[in-house]
């Protein structure tokens, strides 16, 4: 099935095409190299991919775009790998071996890019990066460093850190990579049910990296989601990995990215749900989310991501009912029962004034004992909203003085703005 | 933090005649309130509910069929929570749904093994 992900690639001129294709061949023609060569050799496929689109970029601007873009890339890529093993006979001899293992097809010359290569190769890398010698922050990097093909000035920037602790961390989790000895393989399946929830994880903090951090470059955020959404698109794809956690997984992906244009004003500012235009909230996305979901309720488990998409199912339907917010309540009880978060803790309690009234949520927020956290007192805050107007201005002033972003403070700011009013008045 | 055990305890029959809708209203009531505990991060596990029949072994290995005579109120089920101290775990225990039926709630410090 088509995914929403890819743009079209005809009306592009070469400046807006190099880079597009980066984004789009560069991490699956590498994927296939560094298959080849093993993590030892990684960073020979890197030179080799990065090579590739060095030339593209110096002939393309002289003689104009060639006919098909992506095979001229690939053509590329496979006779500098080509040259590369002919002219290196001493590392061949060290590690014929190994190369003859991991790629049968190097006897014959031929370097394997067609897609279903592309993906099994994609995919044995997402299990070596994801791989839990390293921790989830470094597993993180790694896999938009070496799966994405994002640079370490741009995972510094999508972090909000600077770029030396990104590049420390980068090579760090290679080092670990490779003196772990982790093959770049298609896992065996008893491997696969092992290693999969880590996988997922860190796909799924690498969507909320996107979704939820406080960086203002949305375009910035919006690529770490669809990167996010391609690689669990690419688990669902493969029949061993087509899993109904992996499918639940990318349906709550689907919900949530489904508002990234509506909870972005034009100034950049943030957009709360209830204040969304639901006219600029994507039907189609919406839709393969449902298509996921269903995919996702075969068997009988019950992961954290299918709470977690049902509960953005609701939340694709705008208006308040009681059963819609019943519905979310009672999945948060059960989210929270397999796994605690501050911030599940708050958006029950927040569902729970919904569906049961304030006055309940309200003891039930007080005994939450989040009090370095802004979002507690912006929960409050809204809590208190018409039940004790003065108490709810207090939490909103705490909330607004723990608040660490700009877009968060605005959105604080706004309530406090209304609450004012209303004592003014 | 500590692990404490609830056990709840209740007249065996007191949801027998319960219409569906009383029935589903009383499950809600368990959920929001073990929601609640888990909310605050002091669950550390669910536990079970229990089947009111049973049977118990005597000395002698002597079989007689449950409800026992002993315990008016049947043991329902079991969860057990995090708190510092045993009057933490029993402000916890407050507003359990078993309460509002006559049921109890006894609440012991688990001693690790």
């Amino acid at each position: 099935m088509p995914l929403y992900f890819c743009k079209g690639i005809r009306f592009m001129k070469e400046t807006e095409l190099i880079p597009h294709l980066f984004r789009t061949e560069y991490s699956k023609i590498v994927s296939v190299l560094y298959k080849l060569f093993g993590i030892e050799h990684i960073e020979i496929a890197e030179d080799i991919v990065s090579d590739t689109f060095l030339l593209a970029s110096e002939l393309w601007g002289l003689k104009g775009l060639p006919e098909n873009p992506t095979a001229w890339l690939y053509t590329v890529a496979k006779n500098k790998t080509k040259d590369y093993l002919k002219h290196h006979s001493v590392f061949i001899e060290k590690v014929s071996k190994d190369i003859k293992y991991s790629a049968p097809l190097f006897n014959e010359a031929e370097i394997d890019l067609s897609p279903k290569n592309i993906n099994d190769s994609q995919l044995a890398m997402m299990f070596t990066v994801c791989h839990p010698c390293n921790p989830a922050e470094v597993q993180i990097g790694l896999a938009l460093n070496l799966l994405c093909g994002f640079g370490a000035a741009e995972i510094a920037n999508a972090f909000l850190t600077n770029k030396e602790v990104i590049y420390k961390r980068l090579q760090r989790g290679r080092e670990k990579l490779r003196t772990e000895k982790i093959k770049i393989e298609q896992p065996v399946l008893s491997e696969i049910n092992e290693r999969l929830p880590a996988v997922l994880i860190t796909l799924y903090l690498l969507f909320n990296e996107g979704y939820y951090s406080s960086n203002e470059d949305v375009s910035l955020r919006k690529d770490l989601c669809l990167e996010a959404m391609r690689l669990t698109y690419l688990l669902v794809e493969n029949d061993y990995t087509n899993k109904p956690e992996v499918n639940a997984l990318l349906s709550l992906m689907c919900f949530h990215s489904s508002r990234f244009e509506a909870r972005t004003g034009e100034d950049g500012s943030s957009i709360l749900y209830e204040d969304q235009d639901t006219k600029l909230w994507d039907r189609e996305l919406i839709e393969k989310g449902e298509f996921f979901l269903d995919r996702a309720s075969v068997g009988n488990m019950l992961s954290k991501y299918h709470l977690e998409a049902a509960i953005a199912y609701w939340h694709t339907h705008k208006e308040d009912s009681q059963q819609k917010w019943e519905n979310i309540l009672q999945l948060y009880n059960q989210l929270l029962q397999i796994e605690y978060s501050p911030i599940a803790a708050l958006n029950r309690t927040f569902a729970l004034a919904k569906a049961n009234g304030k006055k309940e949520a309200i003891a039930e927020a007080e005994k939450l004992n989040l009090f370095d956290n802004h979002l507690y007192f912006t929960l409050l805050g809204n809590l208190y909203t018409d039940v004790d107007n003065v108490k709810a201005l207090k939490h909103y002033e705490k909330a607004l003085s723990l608040s660490g972003s700009n877009p968060g403070k605005a959105i604080i700011a706004k309530s406090m703005e209304k609450l004012i009013m209303s004592l003014a008045s | 933090m500590k692990d404490f055990l609830f056990v709840f305890r209740a007249e065996p029959n007191s949801l027998a005649n319960a219409s569906p809708d009383e029935m589903q209203a009383m499950t809600k009531r368990w959920m929001d309130w073990i929601g609640g505990i888990a909310a605050q991060n002091k669950l550390t596990n669910r536990g079970n509910r229990l089947f009111p029949s049973g049977k118990v072994v005597k000395p002698g290995n002597v079989i007689t069929d449950g409800p026992y005579s002993e315990i008016k109120e049947s043991i329902g089920g079991y969860s057990i929570v995090k708190a510092n101290s045993l009057e933490e775990a029993a402000e916890l225990a407050k507003g359990c749904p078993a309460l509002s039926v006559g049921g109890s709630v006894e609440v012991r410090e688990i001693n690790e093994m």
